[in-house]
């Protein structure tokens, strides 16, 4: 009989509880509290058939642990008294609770049965007892802030006394229902409509949903289906996600009449993905066809682009954000987003690639900030103390290393925290000899769901992420990530696609079913979908629940009928569920039925095509900016330190070790290198193989600030800053006269705006904002062309504003370029970091006056002075000499100038080296253009703290020198020495600008982001 | 003369196989990367393996405490016959097999009751657990062989640089009687030492507050080897984070400091073949 039981383990009280220790830590530093005794225990909740004896060797040898923990049935352990209040933290029903599944795995393997998800029998939570007797609020608060968040937990708190066992919520009941709507309605109706359902469309797409619907010839085939006249609620849903901005892309596929105010030009674009993005990479096809040597491969049309790495692989990436679902809960934000990405190198093509490494380029608001928060804003902190931690799991839990990203700050990412996840992999060439990078179905291949089951989770993401956030975004776009159910399926994925039993494979991310089914089903020319099959996490899930739900860890599998045995057997093998759901067709229609009742019917043309086009205004203006802050009388070693200390600069140590950057045994540069483990690296390096001297190296740049003075040197300085870090690490950029001996380099870009459509009332700047995105778009194609880096792949994230009490926060317009270059051998690669005292130290690259946006300005408050210009016409040449001189392993050490300019790359060189520098920047001062004599001051400064981009600082071994300095000519300025005494000494013309000890840099440095 | 085989499991969550596998046959023996389910459900038996090896990784995401779940597999599982996957390796070793285990796979020969196994009964005896830090942590540290080594791995080694790559890694002991055996038999196998070879007490050289800084145990036989740090991570000298330097030292040596491990085990098991 099925009865209930509670198993509660605690650690047996001589040993310390990290936990314990860690909430001790936070409720100090952020709620002020100081918390005396204090005990954690995992509480199981049994719900099974289980006698006395099963129970206790579920709770002794299955989920307590034999030497450290004491385990109670159906009571607290003992030592659990003399508490006085308590606080329970449980997951809301319907949530991924992966400890509870692991818990009913034992069972299983305990009792001798196969493994069964669901009915879900065992249910886990933590208890949290205090000795202080905390009133309600405080409770409240350590719950909601500290232990779990209202949209993915349920609490219990208050007197210990209190103190019940959890019982779990009976399942949702309920008969699957289709509904029917009204269409045919007023215009202002159809507003309301599609905001009451959260369709996100606006009127003219809500009509031209209208008129389909109005076409007799619809209508008559509808009436032979058995469907209504008007649209279930299904295919309303079904429209608004493959309509949505987050999938359509409809602003950047827009028609924009662009205004430039300083040219006086007026132009129409006619999409900004095709004119600019497109267009520029297949300029360079064209260039790379020409010369015989095309390793594109397939770019824009699947999940993640594809280059050619030699005959028989190719390289895979592709970069996403997870910006919506961060900001309402950062844990199950971060870790979806970084599991969901990984899914697309995973179902591109045929699917089944390796994954090789991930990236994680993060923006928030200050940790330390004290602004009020509006209502349903997270503080920075929480925010980016739970997004660190999703990336955690993750990462690591998939067995994907962390080998490069960046960490960002700005208020304006107080709303909406930006979460770039990026993956690269490696696809087999091809699969017994078929093309794995094309996806190839015919009518009568199978529809297989391959993974995770279907629950509520999620419902409505693609179009909610398509809306600003407010205070009323749904809880069911909040979702957790289960990052066993992925490995498992993963690891499935890899051996069916190269056995050949799966045609083709398709990740399901925003929009679920509805989306991986309506982008598979062209292919063929239709399908049908029998939504009954759909294994589920629990009963009551309507049908259009069932279709639209981005319930995580699922794939779409396409299969033949004859492989289809094969595929059950091996997915049965590694404990995956894969379930017939549908079938292709070459009805030219999707139609979806649950246990033979239609739900939908949908002409694939209308859905794909039918959405009408945006029209855009977009008008640029210079912004003016203020001009530099006085600094007339600084310390600059003072101010050095204060720039290392900064949350931009400061060491990400911290973070960076809590991921795994060597997981798979072929990282050969990681975030963090030399002999202490602590200089910051440029790009990350990876080996392809445990005999194979090949490698990719992938870089980020990003550089929102510059957009506050011009969008488009923002755009360029993020470019040229992910392209230098791969060129300063010895990467070898395509040269237009040696095209046909060149290697694959690919582009992601992913820009993450404001909501940039102009209304009087809500957004009055939108034309500028937009126009901010047309010049953002304009640098990539110019710079794209010019280094001969492409675009492979990417995606924007439009509505990145936070609406409550009247205010809004809105991010500033960024780019990330997350750029993955070949390596031919990772042994000719160079770390940043100095090597042996007596080395000579060069700047390559010009520095200019250019402090626009840098960190040194805002030390002083101001964005002023002129924006960094990226100028390929000079950085391209040092680019080319630079990747000669690293070729003939003349460069010792390199390191790219970013924030901070040269003092801060000085700095960060020197760390964990023992080593030192003693350098003159006499000879940079001299060359920063403008003014007379009178201007030195301004010239040294610039020399120290200038952000000008295409620069590096590296060092040669003495024996090198001669012919370095030969071969460099100009375009090295030999700037000093490295020392065996570990002080940093940087003068300009004998005088003395900043000195002291590495150890004072590295301390000022390595402050700790988090508690 | 029959070459030396390595089975490398797989499955679960387990994530560092690949690396395994490699370390073996660049040690010159074969290796076989083998489903857990694939052994469970008998088409593939450790008849004709040397070695069997438990990788890194989070096996069923460490829910239950690191590795709990899948040990409570090897415990609670029967194959056809009966045997349960604990049977099988204990039959292994009486057969003069040799078991691995590390980081992931450490933790789950720890709480199978393989390691250090004092008592002869496969009792649990010694636990890991979270680190003092609290954190998951990848940092590079320094580990100093016991020797004479029981374990044929640790051969001739003296200080070993590996990474560690875990969030449960504290070596906690049932009592003082197990505490006293592992001493006296020398079970603890590798030590986390500092900078100057000293046996280290203090974070971060200590990564984690294990008892003993042990960072590494064997059983009485030394034919069960489990240990925190990655050897297999360290195969090629491109992988320590100060790689520059070192091959400079090296004298153009490109050989990481873990391969020797496993040039230990393929050797000796070479040599004692009958």
């Amino acid at each position: 009989m099925i009865s209930l039981h509670h198993i509660a383990c605690t650690w047996n009280p001589e040993l310390p509880d990290a936990r314990c220790a860690s909430l001790r830590r936070r409720a100090e530093r952020h709620l002020g509290l100081r918390l005396k005794g204090l005990k954690h225990v995992s509480v199981y909740t049994v719900r099974a058939a289980l006698d006395a004896a099963q129970l206790a060797r579920l709770a002794r040898e299955g989920l307590s642990d034999a030497v450290a923990q004491r385990v109670g049935i159906d009571r607290l352990p003992d030592g659990c008294d003399g508490f006085a209040s308590f606080v329970l933290v449980g997951k809301l029903p319907g949530t991924t609770d992966d400890e509870g599944l692991s818990a009913q795995r034992t069972l299983h393997d305990l009792l001798g049965v196969p493994f069964a998800p669901a009915p879900q029998e065992i249910f886990s939570a933590d208890l949290y007892l205090f000795a202080d007797a905390l009133d309600a609020a405080t409770l409240r608060r350590l719950a909601e802030e500290e232990l779990g968040n209202p949209l993915v937990n349920q609490f219990a708190f208050g007197p210990f006394a209190d103190f019940a066992w959890p019982v779990p919520e009976a399942e949702p009941e309920g008969a699957p229902v289709v509904e029917t709507v009204a269409l045919d309605i007023a215009d202002e109706a159809l507003d309301a409509l599609s905001r009451a359902r959260l369709l996100s469309l606006d009127r003219a797409e809500m009509k031209a949903v209208q008129a389909y619907f109005r076409d007799p010839q619809v209508q008559a085939r509808r009436r032979a289906a058995g469907l209504p006249a008007e649209p279930t609620d299904g295919e309303l849903e079904i429209v608004a996600q493959t309509w949505s901005e987050h999938c359509k892309h409809k602003e950047f596929n827009a028609l924009i009449h662009f205004t430039d105010r300083e040219t006086g030009r007026e132009e129409t674009i006619d999409s900004l993905f095709k004119t600019y993005i497109r267009a520029s990479t297949e300029e360079i096809a064209r260039r790379l066809e020409a010369a015989g040597n095309n390793w594109l491969v397939k770019v824009f049309n699947d999940n993640a682009g594809v280059v050619r790495v030699d005959r028989d692989r190719l390289f895979v990436f592709k970069v996403e954000t997870h910006n919506s679902p961060s900001a309402l809960d950062p844990f199950g934000g971060a870790i979806t987003g970084i599991l969901g990405n990984n899914r697309d190198p995973l179902g591109t093509g045929r699917g089944g690639a390796t994954l090789l490494f991930n990236t994680d380029v993060l923006c928030f608001g200050s940790p330390d900030s004290t602004e009020p928060l509006l209502p349903g804003q997270l503080h920075p902190r929480r925010v980016f103390a739970g997004v660190r931690q999703g990336i955690e799991e993750g990462g690591n839990k998939s067995g994907v290393p962390t080998i490069n990203g960046a960490i960002a700050f700005d208020p304006r990412y107080a709303g909406k925290p930006l979460v770039y996840c990026g993956t690269g992999g490696i696809l087999a060439d091809n699969y017994g000899g078929k093309p794995a990078w094309e996806k190839e179905i015919a009518p009568g291949d199978l529809v297989v769901l391959a993974g995770g089951r279907t629950g509520k989770d999620g419902i409505h993401g693609a179009t909610f992420s398509s809306l600003g956030l407010d205070k009323h975004s749904p809880r069911s776009a909040v979702q957790i990530g289960s990052p066993i159910t992925q490995k498992m399926l993963s690891d499935f994925l890899e051996v069916a696609c190269r056995r050949g039993l799966v045609k083709c494979a398709t990740d399901d991310g925003a929009g679920g079913l509805s989306s991986s089914i309506g982008e598979l089903a062209p292919l063929a020319g239709g399908a049908e979908i029998w939504l009954e099959k759909v294994p589920l996490k629990y009963p009551g899930l309507q049908p259009w629940e069932i279709f639209l739900s981005e319930s995580q860890e699922r794939m779409t599998l396409v299969a033949t009928e004859e492989a289809a045995p094969a595929l059950a057997k091996l997915a049965q093998l590694y404990e995956v569920e894969a379930t017939i759901i549908g079938r292709f067709t070459d009805t030219g229609l999707l139609e979806v039925s649950h246990a033979g009742r239609p739900l939908a019917q949908l002409d694939l043309d209308f859905l794909h095509d039918g959405v009408p086009r945006k029209r855009l205004e977009a008008e640029w203006a210079r912004p003016a900016a203020p001009g530099p802050a006085s600094t007339e009388t600084l310390d600059f070693t003072d101010v050095l330190k204060r720039l290392l200390a900064s949350d931009d600069i400061c060491s990400r140590e911290a973070v960076i070790r809590q991921y795994d950057h060597e997981v798979k045994g072929r990282t050969v540069i990681k975030p963090l290198m030399g002999p202490g483990g602590l200089a910051p690296q440029d790009a990350g390096v990876i080996r392809l193989g445990f005999d194979d001297w090949r490698g990719i190296a992938v870089a980020c740049g990003l550089a929102p600030r510059v957009g506050d003075l011009d969008a488009y040197a923002s755009s360029a300085c993020a470019f040229d800053e992910a392209v230098r870090q791969i060129v300063s690490v010895g990467g070898q950029l395509p040269e237009p006269d040696k095209l046909g001996a060149s290697t694959f380099w690919c582009a992601n870009d992913n820009f993450c705006v404001p909501d940039s459509v102009y209304d009087a009332e809500n957004n009055p700047d939108g034309r500028y904002k937009l126009a901010q995105l047309v010049r953002m778009c304009q640098a990539l194609a110019d710079l794209a062309r010019a280094y001969h880096v492409p675009m492979t792949s990417g995606k924007d994230s439009m509505k990145n504003d936070f609406r409550a009490a009247g205010k809004k926060i809105s991010v500033p317009p960024t780019v990330l370029y997350s750029v993955a270059a070949a390596i031919p051998d990772v042994r000719k690669t160079v770390t940043s970091e100095i090597k042996e005292a007596g080395d000579g130290i060069y700047l390559l690259g010009r520095t200019r006056d250019e402090f626009g946006a840098s960190s040194f300005q805002r030390l002083f408050g101001a964005p002023g002075g002129r924006a960094p210009a990226v100028r390929p016409e000079e950085a391209l040449p040092l680019y080319y000499r630079t990747m000669a001189a690293h070729r003939a392993g003349w460069i010792r050490s390199s390191h790219d100038l970013s924030d901070g300019g040269l003092a801060v790359a000085l700095a960060e060189i020197a760390f964990g080296t023992g080593l030192g520098l003693d350098v003159d920047v006499g000879s940079v001062a001299a060359s920063v253009e403008g003014g007379g004599a009178s201007d030195a001051p301004r010239r040294r400064l610039a020399a120290l703290f200038a952000e000008s981009p295409s620069r590096f600082v590296v060092s040669v071994k003495p024996e090198h020198r001669a012919r370095f300095e030969d071969w460099m000519g100009g375009q090295a300025l030999r700037i000093g020495a490295t020392t065996a005494e570990p002080r940093l000494r940087i003068s300009a013309e004998g005088r003395r600008l900043v000195g002291g000890p590495v150890a004072e840099l590295e301390r000022a440095w390595g402050k700790e982001l988090l508690a | 003369m029959k070459a030396v085989r390595a089975l490398v499991l797989t499955g679960f969550g387990i994530n560092c196989q690949d690396e395994l596998a490699a370390a073996y046959r660049l040690a010159g023996a074969e290796a076989d990367i083998v489903h857990f389910n694939e052994w469970l459900a008998g088409t593939v038996s450790l008849r004709g393996y040397d070695v069997l090896n438990f990788p890194g990784g989070f096996s069923f995401g460490d829910d239950l405490g690191a590795g709990k779940a899948l040990a409570n597999k090897m415990r609670f599982c029967r194959l056809a016959g009966g045997r349960t996957l604990l049977d099988e390796i204990a039959a292994h070793l009486a057969g003069g097999g040799f078991v691995l285990g590390v980081c992931n796979g450490f933790q789950i020969l720890v709480k199978t009751g393989l390691l250090p196994n004092v008592g002869g009964n496969f009792d649990q005896e010694v636990s890991l657990i979270v680190n003092d830090s609290g954190k998951f942590e990848d940092r590079w540290c320094r580990c100093w062989a016991e020797q004479p080594a029981l374990s044929p791995f640790l051969n001739g080694i003296d200080v070993l640089a590996l990474p560690v790559r875990h969030k449960e890694g504290k070596l906690v002991i049932r009592d003082a009687a197990i505490r006293a055996a592992i001493r006296e038999r020398g079970l603890c196998a590798l030590r986390y030492c500092d900078a100057a070879g000293q046996i280290a007490t203090d974070y971060p050289a200590l990564p984690n507050g294990a008892e003993m800084s042990c960072a590494a145990l064997t059983d009485p036989t030394g034919r069960v080897l489990g240990m925190m740090p990655h050897p297999e991570a360290f195969l090629s000298i491109y992988n320590h984070p100060d790689w520059a330097r070192r091959r400079e030292a090296a004298g153009g040596n490109e050989e990481g400091e873990g391969l020797r491990l496993f040039l230990n085990v393929v050797d000796h098991i070479r040599r004692n073949r009958p």
